[in-house]
């Protein structure tokens, strides 16, 4: 059984204070993690210090992980390349970094796999610069999952992929995480993927972990009208799961503040209390 | 092509696996052929000269030396091969330099040439050359290479602070690149319009670029910077190959991005400045060699590393051919030689580059 927790963490960029105190409970192989939240509220910031790309104060606990801190993999945001390599070796490379030159069947057959799975097979052999921005993005995702990861962290994943392919993607992720016992943690604008695909969610603003628990108990129409300020109902579908309906925009327009500078959401006492709270109950 | 095809085809039971596998073939069979192809350029680089001598006649005296007469046997051996090595030597280093260089700027028109680094290398050495300037003490027939090396390196930090500043895109690097060829030049006219008559002429003649000035131990020196430098780029290859896929993408990979920058930019400007030191300024083949190797063998650096070299190679070689037969007699300088091949390849790239990816 693999966890991570995060405690206290918060990261730099120069002087510049990008994110602050963020606790959260452990999570467990199998969960899968939303991390949601407006634009630029951190969420990038925190993949980048939890993947150990970015410097800060506070801890990433990693336990039962078999290469430790080296198993949590991160997916950056959509990355357009102009190299003269094909799907097929950007893949391969992904997966034979640290290791020798020589290229193994074990290796290829693990590509192979993995990019049918993805429905990206037919595209192995082009170049990846001539891709279109959803196969491009299926590409970085499977130069992802060819490095194995344990704890896998997804920067919007699923931004420029079409309705049935974003359904698709998330359920296989949902799919691994369950059978290959990885924790992934996807940071998602969609609310109401969030709240089909993932059973927990942690919501960031302004540098600060507002949230952080079951994504039915998390995703609320109060939640919804202080971090994202608009009026919104949580109704369910056909199959119970809870959808987010946008009644308006809230009177308060809401404007983008650095950490420093936000007062609006100051409740992350509280809400990483709560968190504790149910970690304890958990245990 | 047509066995391509087949390869391939033979393969396809494999999906993937086998397209990948015939791919790899593929690139090992065009290595191969540049490999045989500068073979051949070195050959005829050593039938030419004042006295030409038949292929058949060169290729006796490369491996049976006792069997042709000793006029033969000193011209080749002694007079003929450090140049023609040397051509072999400095192509493939200023190539591999360009390669990188391209690489870690994410910029097809990066090159020892074109961002000033060769010219400070020409700035640097010159100071030398006319007036004993010794920047690090070193023995006296170092100085000239070990000044172009420091020049060459304070150009590339320069570049490198430069381009790791946040904001700063390919294209400003670039600028600042032409900033520094023309500052260096500057400074080496300055160095031309204060020196003797002699040093001028000294220093006039090593800025043209001419491998007439080779000589075994030079050659000797350039070929183990070489050989010191690609194994470290070698067992960096995936790391290289993956900075092309962007700078987040590597790191997520796991790669020290910063640290590979600067570790691979100062093994560049060794590259680039040694040759710079010992047979004086020869442009475009750092731009040119690793373009060729891009379109024909890709970017991974497996292969793209060692088609680099030898394209490099070859073209130098190929130009230290021409150079011999433009005026029969007369050795031309080789640097005009490749400046007049690589201006128009080079306005093509840039023509070019805005329509389609390299």
């Amino acid at each position: 059984m693999v966890t991570i927790r995060l405690e206290t963490l918060g990261a730099h960029y120069g002087r510049k204070l990008l994110l602050e105190d963020v606790t959260t409970p452990a999570f467990k192989s199998g969960d899968m993690v939303a991390v949601i939240g407006p634009n630029a509220a951190g969420k990038s910031t925190l993949f980048k210090r939890v993947a150990g790309l970015l410097k800060g104060p506070g801890e990433v606990q990693v336990e039962g992980a078999r290469r430790g801190r080296n198993s949590i993999c991160y997916m950056p945001q959509d990355t357009s390349a102009n190299a003269v390599l094909t799907v097929y070796e950007s893949v391969l490379l992904a997966r034979k970094q640290g290791a020798g030159w020589s290229v193994g069947d074990d290796d290829l057959a693990r590509i192979d796999e993995i990019m049918k799975a993805l429905g990206i097979a037919d595209t192995a052999f082009r170049n990846i610069g001539e891709l279109s921005g959803g196969q491009r993005q299926l590409a970085s995702l499977a130069q992802t999952l060819v490095r194995e990861p344990e704890i896998l962290l997804m920067d919007e994943p699923t931004s420029a992929l079409d309705l049935s392919r974003q359904v698709e993607v998330l359920g296989l992720m949902q799919d691994l995480a369950r059978a290959r016992g990885m924790i992934v943690l996807i940071a998602l604008h969609d609310l109401n993927h969030a709240l089909r695909f993932c059973d927990q969610a942690m919501v960031v603003a302004g540098g600060q972990l507002v949230a952080c628990g079951p994504s039915s108990e998390i995703i609320t129409p109060a939640l919804l009208s202080e971090v994202y300020h608009v009026e919104a109902r949580i109704e369910p579908c056909s199959r119970g799961i809870g959808h987010v309906i946008v009644d308006g925009v809230a009177a308060q327009r809401r404007t983008f503040a650095s950490p420093a500078t936000e007062t609006s959401i100051r409740n992350v006492d509280r809400e990483n209390r709560k968190c504790g709270a149910m970690a304890a109950q958990a245990s | 092509m047509a066995s391509d095809r087949a390869a391939v085809a033979a393969h396809d039971t494999g999906g993937g696996r086998g397209h990948y596998r015939a791919l790899v073939w593929r690139r090992q069979l065009i290595l191969a052929g540049l490999g045989a192809a500068l073979l051949v350029s070195l050959c005829v680089d050593l039938a030419l000269g004042p006295a030409r001598y038949g292929l058949g006649e060169v290729v006796q005296g490369l491996f049976a030396p006792d069997t042709v007469s000793q006029q033969v046997r000193v011209v080749l051996w002694d007079i003929r091969m450090p140049v023609a090595l040397m051509a072999v030597v400095v192509g493939a280093a200023l190539s591999v330099a360009g390669a990188q260089m391209q690489t870690i700027l994410n910029n097809p028109l990066a090159s020892p040439f074109t961002l000033g680094i060769s010219a400070a290398a020409s700035f640097g050495a010159a100071l030398a050359l006319a007036f004993g300037v010794v920047l690090i003490p070193a023995a006296i027939e170092y100085v000239v290479p070990v000044n172009a090396f420091v020049m060459a390196m304070l150009a590339a930090l320069l570049i490198h602070m430069l381009s790791v500043k946040r904001g700063v895109t390919v294209e400003t690097i670039v600028l600042l690149g032409i900033a520094l060829v023309f500052t260096f030049n500057a400074l080496l006219s300055l160095v031309q319009f204060l020196s003797s008559a002699e040093a001028l002429a000294a220093v006039v003649f090593w800025t043209m670029g001419s491998l007439t000035k080779a000589t075994w131990p030079k050659l000797g020196l350039t070929t183990l910077v070489l050989l010191a430098v690609l194994p470290i780029f070698a067992r960096r290859a995936w790391a290289l190959t993956a900075l092309r896929l962007g700078e987040d993408k590597a790191a997520s990979f796991g790669i020290k991005v910063a640290r590979l920058r600067l570790e691979t930019l100062m093994m560049v400007s060794l590259l680039a400045a040694i040759p710079v030191a010992f047979v004086g300024t020869i442009g475009f083949i750092g731009l040119v060699g690793p373009h060729i190797a891009r379109m024909i063998i890709g970017e991974d650096q497996r292969f793209f590393l060692p088609a680099s070299a030898l394209s490099g190679a070859l073209i130098l070689s190929a130009s230290s051919v021409v150079s011999k037969l433009l005026i029969p007699g007369t050795i031309f300088p080789i640097g005009i030689v490749t400046s007049l091949i690589g201006i128009p390849f080079f306005i093509s790239l840039i023509l070019s580059s805005a329509r389609r990816s390299w």
